[in-house]
């Protein structure tokens, strides 16, 4: 079992949710962060004092799936994700011990979808 | 000169000038979160703006010793010949000055009632340059058209108490040639663009409904029966308004909105613009449910059937609205009421509907038509629209280098 994370643009979220659809995989949950790549950030001014390269919006997304999903939901996210241009955003994808569903107590693979 | 009626005017200015911040709040609530500074910030940025520019040559063009019909001279440019006392043309009760300021707060909302078209993806620089031109160009010469000394359209007949056409039709009208021409939102149809803060909205459509007393019971120019029938049919208007489009929309989609009662109540302060002065309290309990109907019909219905992105509406209330007034006005307008009026179609007078009709036109159409040829030559001088990175970022951190909400602390 494997937990998806990705960082992507606040503006791709629609496109990224409707590939997660299409790809069977709609399950999710969804944080607004801030956070900052290569794109850096715009300088913020405020009476004249600078921020200088502050941090942009961004939303996270965290999936947890099977190993077999793992595959098509990483090509969801970058179907509705990408548009070519720096600050897309990344993907990381992490182990995951244990899963449970509190509702029945029911762990691992029975657990997650 | 009369105490009284400086006070009131004086007051009824400083009233028209609140319903700008409260205009920013009423647009801002509707746009989404990093958008909101761009809309507060043309709305305050245009107080700064035409505040100068109606002194230097404003007021001049509009109200300045008539040139042909069309447009004052600028002898009275920077105030020039515009003193403490009062000037009979106008009105002989109050300061000169008093009269000038007084409109000038209406020069100052008239354009920022177009920013709602463009909203979430215009150059703050092509805004400005954008700005000024339309106020010199297309609100300056309709206000000496209608209100001037020696307009060609004061002469004609025509009624509008507080500016139904000079201020919303020109400027709903104009908000439609402009949304069309910088085309739709990135995402626009595909997303849904909650309102981000909808209690700043109706903090917003109270601001307005407060300030427009100023603007309409205050255009009667004096402290007397006329600006109190004013203040009644604004009132009631508004409240019939509010009240008819929150009911369509129960009946439509079964709850009424907190986003649809303050439209509507902000459609009716537009609908009895032009009539206040002179329609009865009955008749704009009538005007107002209409006003509620009308442009709840085109702000849902219309607006999807033609599919153009007005992104707060500007058109469909302004526009509808004002146009609904103007011809109301023409229905309902009573010599009872105002002597200075006149009857309309259903107190005997088919007339006063036909020149309403006229003058409607007439400024529609220039309106239109100036609205088109400026973002043109905006678009060709500096490129209106902002680029799509910009866009999708957000007005206030590429315009303006500012966040409204912090997300940390």
């Amino acid at each position: 079992m494997k937990l998806i994370v990705a960082i992507i643009q606040p503006s791709r979220l629609e496109e990224v949710k409707q590939a997660l659809e299409d790809a069977n995989a709609g399950l999710m949950t969804v944080t607004p962060v801030l956070g900052r790549g290569r794109q850096k950030g715009i300088t913020e001014v405020y009476r004249g004092a600078k921020e200088i390269g502050s941090l942009l919006k961004k939303i996270k997304i965290e999936i947890a799936c099977s190993d077999d999903f793992v595959e098509p939901t990483i090509e969801a996210i970058i179907k509705g994700a990408r548009s070519g241009e720096i600050g897309d955003g990344k993907i990381f994808v992490l182990d995951l011990s244990d899963v449970v569903r509190i509702r029945t107590g029911e762990h691992g693979r029975e657990a997650i979808g | 000169m009369n105490s009284g009626d400086t006070a009131w005017v004086l007051i009824s200015s400083a009233l028209v000038l609140i319903m700008t911040p409260g205009l920013a709040f009423f647009y801002g609530g509707m746009a989404r979160k990093k958008n909101v500074l761009s809309l507060l910030m043309q709305c305050f940025f245009i107080m700064c703006l035409i505040g100068v520019q109606w002194v230097v040559y404003g007021y001049s063009l509009a109200f300045g010793p008539d040139v042909g019909g069309i447009i004052g001279s600028l002898d009275w440019a920077f105030l020039h010949n515009v003193g403490l006392k009062p000037f009979d043309g106008y009105s002989k009760t109050i300061p000169h000055l008093a009269f000038m300021v007084f409109q000038s707060m209406f020069a100052v909302i008239t354009p920022a009632l177009i920013i709602g078209a463009f909203a979430e993806r215009i150059k703050f620089s092509a805004f400005v340059v954008f700005t000024l031109l339309w106020a010199t160009l297309v609100y300056d010469p309709i206000a000496h058209w209608v209100w001037g000394n020696g307009g060609w359209l004061k002469d004609l007949g025509a009624l509008d108490f507080a500016g139904g056409i000079v201020v919303h039709v020109s400027s709903g009208i104009s908000a439609l040639v402009m949304c069309l021409l910088i085309g739709k939102r990135i995402g626009y149809e595909k997303t849904a663009f909650a309102p981000h803060n909808l209690p700043f909205t109706v903090l917003g459509g109270a601001l307005l409904w407060f300030g427009w007393f100023g603007f309409n019971a205050g255009s009667a120019l004096a402290a007397d029966g006329i600006a109190a029938n004013a203040f009644v049919t604004t009132n009631t208007a508004t409240a019939a308004a509010g009240f008819s489009w929150a009911l369509l929309e129960w009946i439509k989609d079964g709850a009424p909105t907190v986003l649809g009662v303050v439209s509507g109540a902000v459609a009716g302060l537009v609908a009895i613009t032009p009539a206040c002065g002179y329609v009865s309290p009955t008749s704009a309990i009538i005007i107002g449910i209409v006003a509620g109907v009308i442009c709840c019909l085109a702000v849902t219905v219309l607006k999807q059937r033609l599919g153009y992105d007005d992104s707060l509406d500007v058109f469909g209330v302004h526009c509808v609205g004002g146009t609904w007034g103007t011809l109301a006005t023409g229905l309902f307008a009573q010599k009872v009421i105002n002597e200075g009026g006149a009857d309309g179609l259903f107190f005997g007078n088919p007339q006063l509907l036909l020149n309403q009709g006229i003058y409607f036109i007439s400024c529609i159409a220039y309106a239109a038509a100036m609205a088109w040829v400026l973002f043109k030559l905006v678009d060709v001088l500096i490129g209106v629209r902002v680029e799509k990175k910009d866009e999708l970022i957000g007005l206030d951190l590429t315009q303006h280098n500012e966040a409204a909400y912090t997300v940390l602390e």
